[in-house]
């Protein structure tokens, strides 16, 4: 069942909250042992969350757009007295004393969170190798990862642990995964989605996002989610139009860029292939479809691994033993917190940690930090040429190059993980947004997504695209 | 020795060279806005520890800082106090782990401070330049416990995050200051503005106003800056002088021994009255500063800088001008006083309505000269000119006056109440007259002695009087009563 | 590869910087990996970004202020449950060997 249709239920009383969380509670019971989609399974608050759903339709109140929907929620979303632990050691056990942004959107609409997902130790990877607590494994192949950081969200939608789920995307970390696991996954424009209450890894590149099995599902979740919220001053999109109500708009007349530069050129024959019937099907539909070059956007990894790093340096020096989680003790405060962030650390976030440090030291500033947000600016740049000059709708282009690679493929090396972020991380530098949309596999039999990229603002012209892409499979 | 050493500023100078000290200082103003600069937790002084924090204040993973639109206009008010361009700026992050402070960055403002280039009057008529005015967050207080308290010595820390976010402005001034005593004017003139202004209460007690002192040394007449040691840690207008001075002089016995004076932050020892080195310029934090991505730039429009503007208070330098026109008679440093310690509306209305008399400006200077805390308590301009009506008609003498201006300050009301609550009632002639004739009775010996020119008996015989009167006898007419009575 | 970029001594010295204390496996480890991403990030070094202003955010809005009204505060048990040492309703640290830079 998708979202939407047991939210119909459940609000008119033909299925009761509480099934529908049993049965998805006993999806996850049979199946993640073998997945580990899950950090944590909320399954008491969760039944008591539905209770109360089902409480409410008695009384015949409408419990919202959501209603009884389960929902998983990436492991860096803050929820008040469940752990959050952003699958690091040093905030195992972490109970936060309040509810993200999304959270509570999310229990406004009358959705039951299930429990918290599996990620990169907080959300820098593309495989969700990088957890304390394990991998995460791909449900249409378990021996591939799912992608990353949302690998955990991204597999809980494709085994059916959940019919949604909420990631975060700092340089594709939900469109990627999405891809991998045969999804939905969007990014929305930053500014769009609060992100009160996300654990900060890169504080300008970060947004909260939809996962689902359905294009209708995520434009759902994201018109509950994305309102403007007073608590994050970036949070200040003038005016963001719903994306549900024109999903069937159809993309007739509409200008579809292919983004030569993130479409040939280290992209698989056989992804590659499946954008050539994305392309298709979209003329079908009505769409004048081109290709257009973004000369600047192969840059964007360069700029994606300065930037991010830098800014999660800072963002994770607050992790020092003294307010919160872990702490290894040592005979001063300097030395505790070294011992805590030198054991609570994993391998990848030192080595960002190092990257980004260096980055912003006296002496590199200019060489590096600075140097990353000029090319960024160039980047934008490029992009608005497309937009508002070329007067392009929307770009699109394969959203990882290959399909689900296998557990420990790259984690050796990695630069080779990085480049799994190619064709991602431009628009988290621009702030547009994207989403991957599953369209159909590649010759390993394993999921495929295309990407559709769109202005800033742009999501409800992309929702329609998805929608038609969804619609021609 | 490097080849450029002759460049220093009085290295090697001869023993019998006039020095000059040159002082710029850092005030860190606390804000008094209701709420902390990045989040609605309470800005208040005190309470039970971790009382005041909220996600924000305590750098809680997930929370963000949201800017507070009244510590924003408290900056522009002190920036335009301070005749400052106030300007768009940008928050930065500055780096380092120290645990008072929650997400081992501070969210201050870098190189584009909201207030910059501004300059500060002394009431001698000098301008001190002002470099920038920027807005920060203050960090939370580390109590060392153990080894009576000495960072070195503690077993252990606690800390309490209830001033963590408290909103800053950090006040750079120029290295325009000369002496221990100017240091001292500027923060005085400095304190009284950001009271007028509403900015801040200017306590220097409980560290809502806070002062870092960079002093360096050069021989009068050489027009280059020499190298600069940073002072931390002077609590009090008093260790501030201390310190300037200390440090001024261990820098000239440093050159005209022939050292050089490293460049420095030194912590002033109170009890011991000397500065330590803390750290050398090559041992400088690198804070890594860079835009604060969770903020975007503080963009503030002419038409709200123009309105602040207009809503400007008078400033202690306005003040000061108006008290020299009004009152021509009294001189600089009254009237300095006067508005320094906020008793100008109070000493205007009395000068005003008594015809000009002095006798309030004196009374309102004897009382406050000591009184740090500024402000005039319970006191109303009504009762401070009955008062002076009172004390100028023998209604009071001045031992009485003084006495019942304390009760005023203290717990307000009318002089009269207060005279009659102190049992001051004038003293009947004739009760004066038969005390003064018993006493020259009883002291026989004293009386001729006056009788006989003595001029100090006077003392003895109007202390005799005011003992039996409990003070309540008028000075002046007893000595007139003497000096009638010897004839 | 051109020139080292990074060396292991900026390493140590970096991390530091960040509070870590790295073995020498890891140090030489994340010396070539670093130096190696610093290789690649140096290809922008071939564009021309003299003109360009540095973007700080992917969006600018307006920047609308928050009213200075007092809000909820944390419950102080919940928030020191939490923490991994606590004394008088304060967190407790090992000695602070240095004043504040
Ligand atoms: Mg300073
Ligand atoms: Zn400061």
């Amino acid at each position: 069942m998708t979202a939407l249709e047991i939210a119909t239920a459940v609000r008119s009383g033909k299925r009761s909250a509480r099934s529908v969380v049993d049965e998805y509670l006993g999806a996850i019971a049979e199946g993640d042992d073998d997945i580990h989609a899950f950090n944590m399974v909320t399954a008491a608050e969760a039944r008591t969350r539905a209770d109360e759903i089902d409480g409410a339709v008695a009384a015949g109140q409408d419990p919202g757009p959501l209603a009884g929907v389960p929902v998983a929620l990436k492991d860096n979303l803050c929820t008040r007295g469940v752990a959050t632990t952003c699958s690091s050691r040093i905030l195992e056990g972490w109970e936060p004393p309040y509810d993200a942004h999304v959270v509570e959107q999310l229990h406004n609409a009358g959705a039951v969170v299930v429990g918290k997902t599996n990620m990169d130790e907080f959300a820098m990877g593309s495989s969700t190798e990088n957890s304390a607590f394990g991998p995460t494994r791909n449900p249409c192949d378990l021996s591939r990862v799912p992608g990353g950081s949302s690998g955990g969200s991204a597999a809980a939608v494709a085994a059916g642990f959940a019919p949604v789920a909420l990631g975060s995307d700092t340089g594709g970390s939900i469109r990627q995964p999405a891809a991998l696991c045969g999804v939905v996954g969007v990014k929305p424009t930053y500014g769009r989605v609060s992100r009160y209450g996300l654990v900060a890894f890169a504080s300008s590149l970060d947004q909260i996002g939809p996962i689902a099995t359905t294009v209708a599902d995520a434009a759902t979740v994201l018109d509950v989610i994305g309102f403007t919220d007073p608590r994050d001053q970036t949070n200040r999109l003038p005016d963001p139009k719903q994306v549900s109500d024109t999903l069937s708009d159809g993309v007739n007349g509409l200008r579809v860029g292919v983004l030569t530069e993130l479409s040939g050129n280290g992209i698989a024959p056989d992804v590659a292939a499946r954008l050539q019937v994305a392309v298709g099907a979209l003329e079908s539909a009505g769409a004048d479809v081109a290709k257009v070059s973004v000369p600047s956007a192969i840059y964007g990894l360069s700029a994606y691994y300065v930037i991010a790093p830098a800014e999660a340096s800072s963002n994770l020096a607050r992790f020092d033993g003294v307010r919160y989680g872990l702490r290894v003790d040592g005979s001063s405060t300097s030395d505790m917190n070294t011992a805590t962030r030198s054991v609570g650390f994993g391998d990848e976030v030192k080595r960002r940690i190092m990257i980004g440090t260096y980055a912003l030291s006296a002496g590199y500033y200019d060489a590096y930090y600075g140097k990353a947000q000029k090319v960024r600016t160039l980047i934008i740049n490029d992009f608005n040429r497309v937009w508002y000059g070329d007067k392009f709708d929307l770009l699109l282009s394969p959203t990882s190059p290959t399909t689900a690679f296998s557990l420990g493929a790259r984690t050796a090396d990695p630069m080779s993980m990085y480049m799994s972020d190619v064709c991602t991380v431009p628009v988290n530098l621009t702030g547009q947004a994207a989403m991957s949309v599953p369209y159909g596999v590649g010759d390993d039999g394993l999921p495929v997504g295309v990407q559709v990229m769109a202005p800033v603002q742009g999501e409800p012209v992309m929702f329609r695209a998805a929608k038609v892409l969804e619609d021609s499979l | 020795m490097s080849a450029d050493l002759h460049d220093v500023p009085g290295l090697g100078t001869p023993a019998d060279t006039e020095w000059e000290t040159v002082v710029g200082l850092e005030v860190h103003a606390e804000l008094a806005t209701a709420t902390k600069l990045f989040s609605a937790s309470p800005n208040r002084f005190g309470g039970d520890p971790n009382t005041h924090i909220d996600p924000v204040s305590l750098g809680l993973p997930g929370s963000l800082p949201v800017i507070n639109e009244e510590a924003v206009n408290l900056a522009i008010r002190v920036g335009l106090a301070l005749n400052c361009q106030v300007q768009t700026s940008v928050f930065a992050r500055k780096h380092y782990f120290y645990p008072d402070m929650p997400k081992n960055f501070q969210i201050s403002q870098y190189d584009h401070p909201i207030n910059v280039d501004g300059w500060l009057e002394l009431p001698s008529g000098k301008r001190i330049g002002i470099e920038r005015a920027h807005l920060e967050e203050d960090t939370g207080k580390t109590a060392h416990v153990g080894g009576g308290g000495r960072i070195h010595e503690a077993g252990y820390s606690l800390v309490d995050y209830n001033r963590a976010g408290v909103p800053l402005i950090e006040i750079v001034g120029g290295p325009d200051l000369r002496s221990a005593e100017e240091a001292r004017q500027y923060v005085t003139e400095l304190r009284a503005i950001l009271v007028a202004v509403g900015a801040s209460d200017g306590k220097m007690e409980e560290g809502s106003l806070r002062v870092d002192c960079n002093v360096s040394v050069r021989p009068e007449g050489t027009n280059r800056l020499g190298t600069r040691c940073e002072i931390k840690n002077v609590n009090s207008l008093r260790s501030m002088g201390r310190a300037i001075d200390y440090e001024a002089r261990r820098q000239i016995d440093l050159l005209t021994s022939g050292q050089l004076v490293e460049q420095q932050t030194r912590h002033w020892n109170e009890d011991e009255g000397r500065t330590h080195a803390l750290r050398s310029k090559e041992e400088d934090y690198d804070y890594r500063y860079f835009p604060e991505p969770d903020l975007l730039p503080l963009v503030i429009s002419d038409h709200k800088v123009a309105q602040i503007q207009n809503e400007l208070p008078p400033l202690p330098q306005d003040l000061r001008r108006n008290l020299a026109k009004a009152a021509p008679s009294v001189d600089a440093d009254l009237i300095g006083l006067i508005v320094e310690r906020g008793l100008y509306d109070l000493a205007l209305a009395a000068f005003d309505q008594t015809s000009g008399n002095l006798r309030a400006i004196k009374r309102l200077r004897n009382h406050f000269a000591h009184d740090l805390a500024g402000g005039h308590g319970s006191l109303l301009a009504k009762a401070l000119i009955d008062l002076v009506n009172m004390e100028e008609a023998g209604d009071l003498t001045a031992t009485q006056a003084k006495k019942v201006l304390a009760v005023l300050v203290e717990s307000g009301g009318s002089p009269q109440d207060a005279a009659q609550e102190l049992g001051f009632e004038a003293m009947d002639t004739g009760e004066l007259e038969s005390l003064v004739d018993s006493l020259i009775a009883e002291h026989a010996e004293e009386w001729s002695r006056f009788c006989d020119g003595d001029g100090k008996l006077t003392g003895f015989f109007v202390g005799q009087v005011m003992r039996a009167t409990q003070g309540r006898a008028d000075g002046k007419v007893v000595t007139q009563l003497l000096n009638s009575r010897r004839g | 590869m051109g020139q080292q970029r990074i060396t292991r001594a900026e390493c140590v010295h970096v991390a530091a910087l960040a509070r870590l204390e790295l073995t020498d496996e890891e140090l030489d480890r994340f010396t070539g990996q670093l130096d190696e991403l610093l290789d690649h990030v140096a290809e922008v070094e071939a564009l021309d970004l003299e003109a360009l202003a540095p973007t700080m955010h992917p969006l600018l809005f307006p920047n609308p202020l928050r009213p200075d009204t007092p809000g909820e505060v944390l419950n102080r048990d919940e928030v020191l449950d939490q923490a991994p040492y606590v004394e008088d309703g304060q967190f407790r640290v090992p000695p602070v060997l240095g004043e504040a830079p």
